[in-house]
């Protein structure tokens, strides 16, 4: 009987990979602890080794194939003595799941991209042309562009220069840079936070990347304390021009320590931006303008977008505003203000609510801090009723903020009460259904919008 | 165990690169901890000329002054908050801010502040504004005692969380080797600090990128009521740094002229490239931890005996007497100082408090 070898999944988040090299031929002998193939995903190339014995018998998909699903039957191993597989690839079998075919299958969750009912930004003058971009390249691009054109700034965290970053992230900087400007450090958040801010403090242009952003909890006390709060304690004499950037909110399936979001957490603290994009063109703009704010800055990205593509406008210089929302799609009925990665979200719920008749605009707050309160109410004022989606927990949280202007500022243009869609207030467990359940998604969202506008 | 000409001689190669993994100090086979304490035992104080001990002894004085009128101020309601006297540690400061060079080294402390500032010569009536909280305070009013900055003078702070300021301290020391300005960071925290975990991860990274910083702990003998010896397992913190292979001096921070030595060796040491310096300054505050301290921890007779036998204003006094200085003319820099610290007073008392508007701005330089 012939042993499938599938697809591996080799990080948390992985959906399909590409099958870059085979390193045996079909009619090799397989020992356990060879390696066999080389795969790539979105971070990284992997090694795939094999576990079982025998003889490589079949190789159903070709070295350079792109997307092969996680699960799919990439070859067949014979056993010692059976007969070497058929010519022919060997039908799979139509009860199991993963298929040899390589088409990815994202998980329920993942987002689907963007419809192409997408507002376009008016900050992209017209005719512009767009390249495909994944985020975490835009993301790269941005730090590149900034460090070409400014010396003073520079690149520090876990992984960043010799790993090229351990969400690749920071992938070719080192080539470029070198050391002195992309410098890793030891796992050691609290002084490395402390020491890109006191390198701010003496007029350098740091930017600390933490693996994660849950990590930053041992820095926060830089973060807040001695960033934030600089310029205001010294009368306006020292200045603090910094970014920590990183992953933030939940990945998949890496349990409650490493899936939390920290946007409600930092926006609460004067003296701070705080910035949350969601495409890759906000995430290039908005970095670019990170860097270049003479105020520290905290950058929230998230590592289940990292490798998605949006377009990105071919500008030589792209930067984006800081505190201006952004329109993502035009709406009459019903407003759903989001960030990160709830704008996909969102914007699937709107396509959702679309085919029942109800033209949701959704608001992309984009900066968390300064917030930029005048999006959001002249929103309302023309839909008249209005949900937050966030992924985060509901407690004191943007969405509670953002409720919260609505009612200071906006009551009058309120035809029903605004409702937030969050996490369930738990911490975020590992097993996969309960996490499903924690989480927001589109369904709930899309539900909300149709409980405040009473259908 | 004397090895210093290798040690100065492989030391030396070390190239300023962050990531330079050839050039790890584990990597110099005659590393010698000990080294610059012996160097130091060698020429334990620094000859100062009679103009330099004159000034040191000047300086000394006017934080001692300056310090008791911060004190009578707070009691008389005019200063809020916490406020961390310096009465007793002066030649600390003095003794290692002199010897830096101020067109190139940077400065950061904690929040008992007040003595580095005026070390440097700052305005005594901008520092005692900024106890008050006027608008004419260095950092008008808004950071008061702990939170005072001069960035003109490269004093980064002023910090009030303790241990805080040795990791940023590590960022201007990263500042520094990143310019090539040649420059040096000057970062002092005291002996409570040394047990917060960020000043190892300091330590680590600073003797692994070989950033030009000199840590001193000012070991004063209490973290706010309690002692070293029933909070630290090692209280001979010069030690400290060796695991990190960092060289620790212990140093009598009674003594200006001790302490200018020490500095002497520490600063060429790091000033050459060969990394980080750990520095012990024994000394003692007379005063409480803060001004609302009532100091039961400890006796009157030990508080007094600091005051009798090592005070270090008495000791200088005594060693400018020795070499012919008369008593008159150090009374005459007393009563200069008295009333140049009067002056301050007056003008923290009387100037105005920042105007309402103040509360808004700086939050964030930029408008967004």
């Amino acid at each position: 009987m012939a042993i499938e070898l599938k697809m591996p999944a080799l990080s948390p988040t992985m959906e399909q990979g590409t099958l870059a090299k085979w390193l045996k031929a079909e009619g090799d002998r397989i020992e356990p602890g060879d390696i066999i193939a080389e795969i790539e995903t979105d971070k990284a190339t992997m090694e795939f080794e094999a576990i079982d014995e025998g003889v490589l018998s079949k190789i159903l998909i070709e070295a350079g194939t792109e997307d092969v699903a996680v699960g799919a039957v990439i070859a067949l191993i014979e056993g010692e003595g059976e007969e070497p597989a058929e010519a022919s690839a060997p039908e799979p079998k139509k009860e199991s799941a993963p298929t040899p075919t390589p088409t990815p299958t994202p998980s329920p969750r993942a987002e689907k991209p963007a419809p192409a009912t997408v507002a376009r930004d008016p900050a992209i003058p017209e005719g512009t042309r767009l390249t495909s971009t994944a985020v975490r390249e835009a993301l790269r691009d941005a730090m590149a562009e900034e460090m070409r054109r400014d010396p003073r700034v520079f690149v520090m965290g876990e992984e960043v220069a010799e790993y090229q970053g351990a969400y690749k992230v920071t992938q070719g900087l080192l080539d470029e840079f070198g050391p002195k400007r992309v410098i890793d450090t030891p796992i050691t958040e609290y002084g490395f936070a402390g020491i890109g801010t006191g390198a701010a403090m003496g007029g350098l242009r740091p930017i600390v990347e933490f693996m994660t952003f849950n990590f930053a909890m041992q820095a926060i006390d830089h973060i807040i304390n001695s960033a934030a709060k600089t310029n205001y304690m010294s009368g306006g004499q020292m200045r603090c021009p910094i970014v920590f950037r990183g992953p933030n909110g939940a990945a998949s399936r890496v349990g409650a320590q490493h899936s939390q979001n920290y946007g409600p957490w930092y926006a609460s603290v004067p003296g701070l931006i705080v910035i949350a994009p969601f495409d890759a063109a906000d995430a290039k703009g908005l970095l670019k303008a990170a860097i270049r704010s003479e105020d520290p800055v905290v950058f929230l990205e998230n590592e289940l977008v990292y490798g998605r593509s949006f377009d990105v406008p071919d500008m030589d210089d792209y930067v984006l505003p800081i505190g201006k929302a952004r329109i993502m799609r035009e709406g009459s009925d019903v407003t759903i203000v989001s960030y990160s990665i709830g704008i996909g979200m969102a914007l699937e719920a709107a396509a959702t609510l679309a085919d029942e008749g109800i033209e949701a605009e959704v608001i992309d707050l984009r900066t968390l801090r300064p917030l930029d309160k005048q999006a959001v109410l002249t929103s309302l004022a023309k839909t008249n009723r209005l949900i937050v989606a966030e992924e985060g927990w509901p407690t004191c949280s943007i969405a509670s903020e953002i409720i919260s202007i609505c009612m200071e500022e906006g009551f009058d243009h309120l035809d029903a009460p605004v409702l937030r869609v969050c996490n369930e207030d738990v911490p975020l467990p590992y097993a996969a259904n309960l996490e499903k359940l924690a989480l927001i998604d589109p369904a709930r969202i899309a539900e909300a919008a149709r409980k405040v506008c009473y259908k | 165990m004397a090895k210093q000409p290798s040690k100065a001689a492989s030391a030396a190669k070390k190239p300023a690169s962050p990531t330079n993994a050839a050039a790890a100090p584990s990597d110099d086979p005659d590393f010698v901890l000990g080294s610059l304490q012996q160097a130091f035992e060698a020429n334990k104080r620094y000859a100062a000329d009679e103009a330099e001990m004159l000034e040191f002894y000047r300086q000394m004085l006017l934080i001692r002054r300056f310090e008791e009128k911060a004190g009578q101020l707070y009691g008389l309601g005019l200063i809020g908050g916490f406020c961390h006297l310096y009465i007793g540690q002066e030649a600390v400061a003095i003794g290692l801010q002199s010897a830096l060079d101020n067109d190139r080294d940077s400065v950061i402390t904690g929040y008992r502040d007040h003595g580095h500032m005026l070390a440097y010569g700052i305005d005594p009536k901008v520092i005692m504004a900024e106890l008050t909280g006027r608008e004419a305070g260095i950092s008008k009013g808004k950071g008061g005692s702990m939170h005072m900055f001069s960035t003109e003078h490269k004093f980064y702070g002023g910090h009030g969380i303790v241990g805080a300021q040795v990791a940023l301290g590590g960022g201007l020391a990263l500042a520094h080797q990143y310019n090539e300005d040649g420059g040096i960071c000057l970062a002092y925290f005291g002996d409570g600090a040394a047990n917060q975990g960020q000043v190892y991860e300091t330590f680590n990274m600073a003797a692994l990128w070989n950033l030009p910083i000199v840590f001193v702990v000012e070991d004063n003998q209490y973290a706010m009521g309690t002692s070293t010896k029933r909070s630290s397992a090692e209280t001979r913190f010069y030690r400290r740094g060796t695991s990190f292979r960092i060289p620790g001096m212990e140093v009598n921070g009674m003594d200006v002229l001790e302490v200018r030595a020490a500095a002497e060796v520490a600063f060429a040491h790091v000033r050459a490239g060969k990394g980080p310096v750990l520095m012990e300054c024994n000394t003692y505050r007379y005063r409480g931890h803060s001004m609302s301290d009532p100091a039961k921890y400890r006796t009157r007779e030990e508080v007094q005996d600091q005051r009798d036998h090592h005070d270090p204003i008495e000791r200088l006094k005594k060693t400018l007497i020795e070499s012919g200085k008369g008593e008159d003319e150090l009374k005459s820099i007393d009563k200069a100082i008295r009333a140049e610290v009067a002056q301050a007073a007056d003008f923290a008392e009387t100037s105005p408090e920042p105007g309402a508007g103040e509360l808004y701005t700086d939050v964030l330089v930029g408008e967004y």
